[in-house]
């Protein structure tokens, strides 16, 4: 459903590269030698052509390592995503509703599988990565730390933090790895009656009851400033962006993608009849860009680094599933070889 | 890593296979006339599963008519390194195009 | 190496209905009662009633999976199911609606436990992943039979659900099956666990298959529950002899469900259900 772009601000992945701009990798100090000249040139002719990467050519592996880090915390996302949903599952108010939303969050664990996969292909196992995630490691969009609480927060997420996702997750499907690029297609494809159903959500309700018009303005103002920050910490406080956006991986910049995002916000809410709890919104003539009010980046710093209201709760039921889910994978897999046994011994 | 280190730890990585499930290459033919085409990955215990988990996962709106699976590690690929050489002949061969014939330009039915 | 194929045959039979397509969906069924013209009896809307709960308690209890199965590639595969059972129930609920001027969401929220018609089977808590699993085995091969044969129905929307119907629950016996044969012949701990599952499920196969003065009323226009018992037994026994599973030793309740007496667990799902429409009645959302 969603991800950040630069949850991670440790920046840890791009120490053996010399020069951001161009991508050009001096490594560790050591003299390149011929194989890793010859393919870093390709590389480079291959991001200045602007085509793509694909699994078995040679990249620089800080590129590497940067993308895995991306790509598997955006397959996180989706997959701890999928819990505040699930959420209501259950309970939702009317069975065409209850459709709608079980396949939602089926899609998203299908987008969390596209991605893994991608992230496969880079030579790191879904294993390693879930059992970074359970260890708690591993990074996730920190939105999916806050609780859902009524009902109109099945609208706000669809048509925020979906909203605010497909804004990202747009222009990834040109990026410069192309298992990212083409599992970001998919997702897209997929991602695009999301926004549409969690819009209708809150269309309805800010049609009905006074109550329930009430219930869709207080989730509209809980789930604006977590989702303007999903695009990740301000350009100049976002040390991992300028590489990525130099690797082709990153289009846009932060605050670029979080200004067209309330831009766009701007316009719809004005259909759902309510408003954003942000006074400060306005469009700045000179720069051509939508400005808003001041986000709570301290706030957004604690949840990422776990301390939000659901992080404990949400790893935890993640951990849960895994572990209580691996007799069946391991009978799965003795079934499969006792199988094979049986047919070898008959041959 | 002390010798006694390396083999607790290999025995752990036995362990963390013992139920892995491997990795499938996914094929969709969308419709009747045309190929299978590559449509992703996924992780399933045997060939029957990964069909199924395949079907539950890549044809969710209709997009398939009929899928195959296969295995990831059965296939060979061209090797990325020689892409110069190894793609190189067909370059300059341009009499293998139908548009390389220009002089019979405008001969009807040809 | 020879990739494994399968041909999912027309691309009707394959995957939920997310995209409308030539199937026959909830919505369909509202537009054509709407008018007055397609209009079930009392007896064929008692009995659609019974079919949608089924369906829709099980959708309900197969929810709650999504999100804690045991791989993720299984949290799709349950999902897939789940969908298709809340699309049978929303068709048989919207088509037995018809006769008394309710809609599927009246009489899915607003109904009380004994207006329930559903069999205790679909009731059960989840329990662990081969509880499930018994539990869907045992629905699959239950409703594959039934549906396959209310496609003949003599009441042509019966029917209609029923032929869209049968083709997706061919899927699930398919889904089920797989993974009885996996759990019971996988590791001890899996069989132990398969085992606990079947006796724990099977004793409810009883009620699925009793008659009453509904369903011998019905004629030609419903399924003679006891019909199928013995193609039933077949299917599943096929299975059972083939995972080494007995549970020929295993009683059979009597169930109520379908006169409004259930298990213990029926209150707390439409507690969890109903909730929220409740707590807004009239509301639209």
């Amino acid at each position: 459903m969603a991800q950040n772009s630069e949850p991670n601000s440790s920046g840890a992945s791009i120490k053996s590269v010399s020069s951001a701009a161009s991508g050009k990798a001096v490594l560790d100090g050591l003299t390149p030698d011929p194989v890793q000249l010859a393919g870093q040139e390709h590389f480079d002719a291959v991001l200045a052509k602007d085509s793509r990467v694909e699994p078995k050519d040679w990249m620089p592996d800080a590129y590497r390592r940067s993308l895995v880090r991306q790509i598997s915390q955006h397959a996180h996302s989706e997959i701890i995503g999928m819990q505040p949903e699930a959420n209501w599952i259950t309970r939702a108010p009317s069975l065409k509703r209850k459709s709608i939303l079980m396949a939602k969050v089926q899609d998203e664990a299908g987008h969390g599988l596209y991605l893994y996969s991608a992230a496969e292909t880079l030579g790191t196992t879904r294993d390693e990565m879930m059992d970074a995630l359970v260890a708690g490691k591993a990074r996730y969009s920190s939105i999916f730390n806050y609780p859902t609480v009524t009902w109109a927060d099945m609208g706000a997420i669809g048509w925020m933090v979906d909203g605010a996702a497909i804004c990202n997750q747009v222009p990834l499907c040109r990026a410069s790895y192309g298992p990212y690029g083409r599992a970001m297609v998919r997702v897209c494809k997929e991602e695009s009656f999301h926004q549409r159903q969690g819009f209708e959500i809150l269309l309805e309700l800010a049609n009905g009851t006074a109550e329930q018009r009430a219930m869709a303005q207080d989730a509209v103002n809980r789930w604006y400033a977590p989702s303007l920050m999903m695009f990740g910490p301000p350009d100049d406080d976002s040390p991992n962006s300028k590489q990525s956006m130099a690797w082709n991986i990153k289009r846009f910049s932060n605050d670029e993608l979080r200004s067209r995002f309330v831009g766009m916000l701007v316009e719809q809410v004005k259909v759902l009849g309510l408003t954003l709890p942000d006074d400060q919104v306005r469009f700045n003539e000179e720069s051509k860009t939508w400005e808003h009010g001041p986000l709570d980046w301290d706030e957004f710093k604690e949840v990422l680094a776990g301390r939000g209201p659901c992080n404990a709760q949400r790893l935890e039921r993640r951990r849960t599933a895994h572990e209580e889910g691996a007799w069946v994978r391991e009978a799965a897999v003795a079934y499969h070889q006792k199988q094979q046994d049986k047919q070898k011994a008959a041959a | 890593m002390s010798a006694q280190d390396a083999s607790q730890s290999t025995a752990q990585d036995t362990q963390a296979t013992a139920h892995r499930w491997p990795l499938w290459e996914v094929f969709v033919r969308s419709n009747r006339g045309l190929s299978h085409v590559h449509a992703g990955s996924l992780h399933a215990p045997d060939a029957s599963m990964a069909l199924r988990n395949a079907r539950d996962l890549y044809t969710r709106r209709n997009e398939g008519v009929s899928i195959w699976v296969v295995p990831s590690e059965a296939i060979a690929a061209s090797d990325p390194d020689s892409k110069g050489s190894f793609f190189e002949s067909p370059q300059g061969k341009d009499y293998r195009h139908a548009t390389y014939y220009t002089k019979s330009e405008g001969v009807k039915h040809l | 190496m020879t990739p494994h194929a399968t041909n999912l045959g027309d691309s009707s039979a394959s995957a939920t209905r997310i995209t409308p397509g030539n199937a026959l969906r909830p919505e369909d069924i509202v537009e054509a009662t709407r008018l007055g013209t397609v209009k079930p009896s009392e007896d064929v809307a008692e009995y659609a009633l019974r079919l949608g709960d089924d369906a829709l308690i099980l959708a309900q209890r197969l929810g709650h999976w999504i999100s804690r199965g045991p791989e993720l590639e299984e949290d799709v595969a349950l999902g897939n199911i789940a969908l298709d059972q809340l699309g049978h129930a929303r068709s048989f609920l919207s088509y037995a609606g018809a006769a008394w001027g309710k809609t599927e969401d009246d009489l899915a929220y607003f109904r009380r436990e004994p207006e329930f018609r559903c069999a205790h089977l679909f009731e059960q808590p989840n329990g662990d992943f081969a509880v499930t699993i018994a539990r869907a085995f045992i629905v699959a091969n239950y409703q594959f039979l039934l549906y396959r044969e209310l496609s003949k129905s003599t009441d042509s929307m019966l029917a209609a659900i029923a032929a869209k119907a049968v083709k997706e629950v061919d899927y699930h016996l398919d889904h089920s099956t797989q993974w009885v044969l996996r759990l019971a012949g996988g590791t001890d701990e899996s069989r132990r666990r398969m085992v606990a599952g079947l006796n724990l499920m099977w004793p409810f196969v009883g009620e699925l298959f009793q008659d009453d003065s509904l369903t011998a009323r019905l004629g030609a226009a419903g399924v003679v529950p006891s019909s199928l018992k013995d193609e039933f037994d077949r299917s599943t026994g096929t299975v059972l002899a083939e995972a080494d599973l007995d549970v020929s030793a295993l009683h059979m309740s009597t169930g109520g469900g379908r006169a409004g007496r259930h298990s213990e667990h029926l209150g707390f799902v439409l507690a969890e259900m109903q909730v929220l429409a409740r707590e807004f009645p009239g509301a639209s959302w």
